[in-house]
């Protein structure tokens, strides 16, 4: 066990967890920030994707220790009220159905329009490839994606 | 039906879903002796608008759309409607399942009829206060009109008289084409919490001195023969290593740490009953196919005869594999089994049965077990199984604490309750003039009960048909997997007729409409499915989809009956550079009315996706009683890159809602699979698709 301070949504935290442990569950048992999910605990499904230094990362397979002075962001962190662009896409498109990995979708998707305002369509798949909706939700992703980026400046 | 005013003033109705009638009405006071409410809708003095839906939510959009049937009838403001979910209450709610695509069709007239008991009773208040006839008021936006007197008062100004109404024995519902609400789009209404990760699922659940568990189960036919939990019990943050029948759990406060130290237990199995691998099962499908004992489920004229007679005889088989519904979700549920009662907190499909499970086991009355639903990360029939809520509850009572258990994705993947694997034959036989004169299905399955829909289409339609079912008994545990084995059968039933109607020398769909007739026209037995509604929907996919006139891409048509709605799929599949891409499905559905169009395009939609993932992708096999696909490394679901566009277009035929989680995803493998043959000549038989030789080196969406 070892203490870290880690810097979350603009806030400092601390924990006192083993070195090893992933990201997601000091976020999620530490922290109370539940917004970020587990869904298969390997980087596979993208449930658990979350912002360190803007870039979309698997938190379920990033140890505490590797995050150091990083700034993470979280779904919890994205706006103050839920109006990010993105987040106001999804639900103007309305694209969740059960919803349980839409928070790593809208973490993917922003990092991607962090970097490309206007992603063509192969982009968009190549930088969503990585997260599973098993609802089968991907067509709204995209749209969704789409409005998102007509409304970031 | 009830009628209560609520302690703070207001509206609180309740409605009965156990009879049709709203005869049985009485005025009860705050405190509601409430033995027969099964749902109901509260209206606040501020005009807050409650109302509770009972089923779980699992992406099906039910929390959405049961609340707008009420507010519809209610000419409530939607932009003013709370919606709460409900606890499991059977008094209350009845009906509190999520499966079978059930739930609309089931409350369709008790929902419509609670808005519009209100809204009666809230025009009568409103007529009373005013001293002029009730008929000369309306209703819209949550304000009863007076227009003649230029006036309106809102349903919450007018709540607290409302309630003292005498409630109308009957109601006029409104007329289908008076509807503002239902039919058009209208955003989930757990959208924000969603977007913004606020916790809303099992998972999420956490409570101050809960312990977490996480548990080692068997293989499927092995046992517990000894265990040492020592070493993983001398790990950080580890509370406690129990057993308990054939299970061992590690207890403690954090995730990893459960995790890490159930690395370092050491368990012996040994087998109980059969150890079964999917080598085996390949070979005992082909034995069964010709030497099981059957069960016959539909008998029709003389298959014998006709068979012998046949001027020509098509045989074919159809294999597909158990298949995990790997919800997004993992299993979890919360347990606090105290003296007095147990608490139960998570997601479920049959809170009642989790309930009902969980009471045994503690020996309570049900009455004494509380159910709270979360929402559900996906179920897709998993859910319908209490085997997780009854571990926690297990671990509760010996822990004595409140428990949570957490599933892994390769505890959820091992320990599943599967879509059998099954596999069928397909006999039809033709006169000399190409009609079908002889029809034979038999389906072998593994712990899949009747494997077959005896009584769909084309049953009915052939003079002369067999349908039986051969089972084997097996330890892997099997259950219902979105829309229960027609998920698999429709793809081999429409890849199969689709062979037939080249056979006979018919273009696919002619040769479906033409059975259709003959089924109408001099019906072979019981017609259990509604020819009018299955030719209207082939009817508007062909005109869609301009089938049959499009000379540079393969079309596969599919149809299909599940769940009491009708489906029809056409498939596009485009040869570029000598490889067959899939471009385009088209779907048309029949569901009866659409309550909210953006759900409704979200299930044929996702379950298009569904449907064409898992007939391409989806396969899980085994190898001495354990699954070999351990996470989605090697269990692959389909991804953004790989889904082809999807057109889907509503009858909307006025009838009454019939259910739609799950009959859009049936059709699709069928429609795919004959797309595909018409595109490249070769058919396919088994699932899944991707490794069949026929597929050798195509991918879904590859850019050619």
């Amino acid at each position: 066990m070892a203490q870290y301070k880690l810097q979350i949504n603009g806030r400092s935290y601390e924990a006192d967890v083993d070195a090893d442990t992933p990201l997601l569950w000091v976020l999620r048992d530490n922290f109370g920030l539940v917004g970020t999910k587990y869904g298969c605990g390997i980087a596979q499904c993208g449930a658990c994707t979350v912002h360190l230094n803007g870039n979309a990362v698997r938190s379920c397979s990033l140890p505490v220790s590797a995050v150091g002075s990083g700034k993470v962001t979280t779904i919890e962190g994205l706006s103050a009220n839920g109006d990010h662009p993105v987040q106001l896409a999804w639900d103007e498109v309305d694209v969740a159905q059960c919803g349980y990995c839409q928070a790593g979708q809208i973490m993917s998707a922003t990092a991607l329009l962090n970097k490309k305002s206007k992603p063509s369509a192969e982009e968009i798949e190549a930088a969503m490839n990585g997260n599973i909706c098993r609802c089968g939700t991907y067509h709204r992703i995209k749209e969704a994606i789409v409005v998102a980026s007509s409304k970031m400046k | 039906m009830k009628i209560a005013a609520t302690a703070g003033g207001g509206l609180l109705l309740g409605f009965h879903w156990g009879s049709s009638e709203a005869s049985t009405i009485q005025l009860v006071g705050a405190v509601a002796d409430d033995i027969n409410f099964n749902s109901y809708l509260s209206i606040s003095p501020e005009g807050v608008i409650t109302i509770f839906s009972p089923n779980p939510e699992l992406g099906q959009n039910i929390k959405t759309s049961f609340p707008m049937i009420v507010a519809e009838e209610l000419d409530a403001d939607w932009s003013k409607v709370k919606v709460v979910q409900a606890v499991l209450d059977t008094k209350k709610y009845e009906r509190q399942v999520t499966g079978g695509s059930g739930a609309v069709p089931h409350s369709w007239e008790r929902l419509r009829k609670a808005g519009a008991t209100a809204r009666h009773m809230l025009i009568e208040a409103a007529a009373k206060r005013w001293g002029v006839p009730s008929t000369s008021l309306t209703a819209e936006n949550s304000f009863v009109i007076d227009k003649a007197g230029n006036r309106k008062l809102s349903y919450g100004e007018l709540a607290t008289e409302a309630s003292s109404i005498t409630v109308p024995a009957d109601v006029k519902l409104k007329a289908l084409k008076d509807f503002k609400l239902i039919g058009t789009a209208v955003r989930n209404v757990d959208n924000k919490d969603m977007i913004t990760g606020k916790p809303l699922y099992g998972m999420d659940f956490y409570r101050e001195g809960m312990l977490t568990a996480m548990i080692q189960r068997p293989a499927f036919g092995m046992k517990l023969k000894s265990f040492d939990g020592a070493a993983a019990k001398a790990m950080p943050g580890i509370v406690d290593v129990v057993s308990y029948k054939n299970n061992v759990a590690v207890v403690g406060k954090s995730t990893w740490q459960i995790n890490k130290a159930r690395k370092a237990l050491k368990i012996e199995y040994e087998p109980e009953g059969a150890i079964e691998s999917t080598a085996d099962h390949d070979k005992l499908f082909k034995d069964l196919l010709t030497n099981g004992q059957a069960t016959v489920r539909r008998k029709d004229g003389d298959v014998d005869a006709a068979f012998k007679s046949a001027a020509k005889v098509i045989t074919r088989e159809y294999q597909c594999p158990f298949l995990s519904h790997s919800p997004m979700e993992p299993m979890n549920f919360f347990a606090h089994v105290r003296e007095d009662g147990v608490e139960l907190v998570g997601p479920t499909q049959t809170p009642d049965r989790a309930r009902m499970d969980v009471a045994k086991l503690v020996n309570m009355f049900p009455d004494n077990v509380t159910v709270e639903l979360t929402r559900l990360g996906g179920g897709f029939g998993r859910r319908l199984q209490a085997d997780y809520v009854v571990e926690a509850a297990e671990l509760s009572r010996l822990l004595k604490a409140p428990v949570k258990v957490i599933w892994t994705r390769e505890d959820d993947l091992g320990g599943g309750s599967y879509r059998p694997a099954v596999r069928y034959r397909f006999d039809a036989a033709l006169d000399a003039n190409g009609n079908l004169v002889g029809y034979k299905l038999r389906g072998v399955g593994i712990n899949a009960g009747n494997c077959t829909r005896e009584d769909n289409f084309p049953s009915g339609a052939v003079d002369n048909l067999l349908i039986d079912t051969v089972e084997h008994k097996s330890p892997i545990t099997t259950g219902p997997w979105r829309a229960p084995i027609t998920n698999f059968l429709a793809f081999a039933e429409q890849s199969f007729l689709d062979e037939v109607a080249l056979a006979a020398k018919k273009d696919p769909v002619k040769f479906r409409l033409d059975l259709l007739d003959r089924a109408k026209t001099s019906p072979v037995g019981a017609i259990k499915y509604d020819i009018d509604r299955m030719k209207g929907v082939i009817q508007m996919a062909v005109e869609k989809s301009g089938w049959g006139t499009k000379t540079n891409l393969a079309q596969g048509f599919s149809v299909y009956f599940s769940h009491r709605s009708y489906v029809a799929q056409v498939a596009e599949v485009e040869m570029k550079k000598g490889k067959p891409s899939l471009k385009k499905i088209y779907a048309v559905a029949d569901c009866g009315v659409v309550v909210n169009l953006s759900g409704a395009r979200q299930q044929v939609t996702g379950g298009i996706v569904d449907g064409l993932g898992h007939a391409m992708y989806g396969n899980l096999t085994f190898k001495d009683g354990a699954a070999e696909q351990k996470n989605f490394n090697t269990y692959r679901l389909i991804r953004m890159k790989e889904i082809p566009e999807v057109e889907c277009h509503f009858v909307n035929n006025g009838i009454d809602p019939t259910g739609l989680g799950e009959p859009a995803l049936p059709p699709t493998g069928g429609a795919v699979a004959n797309a595909y043959f018409k595109a490249t000549g070769k058919r396919l038989y088994n699932q899944p698709f991707s490794l069949q030789e026929e597929l050798k080196g195509v991918t879904l969406g590859e850019k050619l």
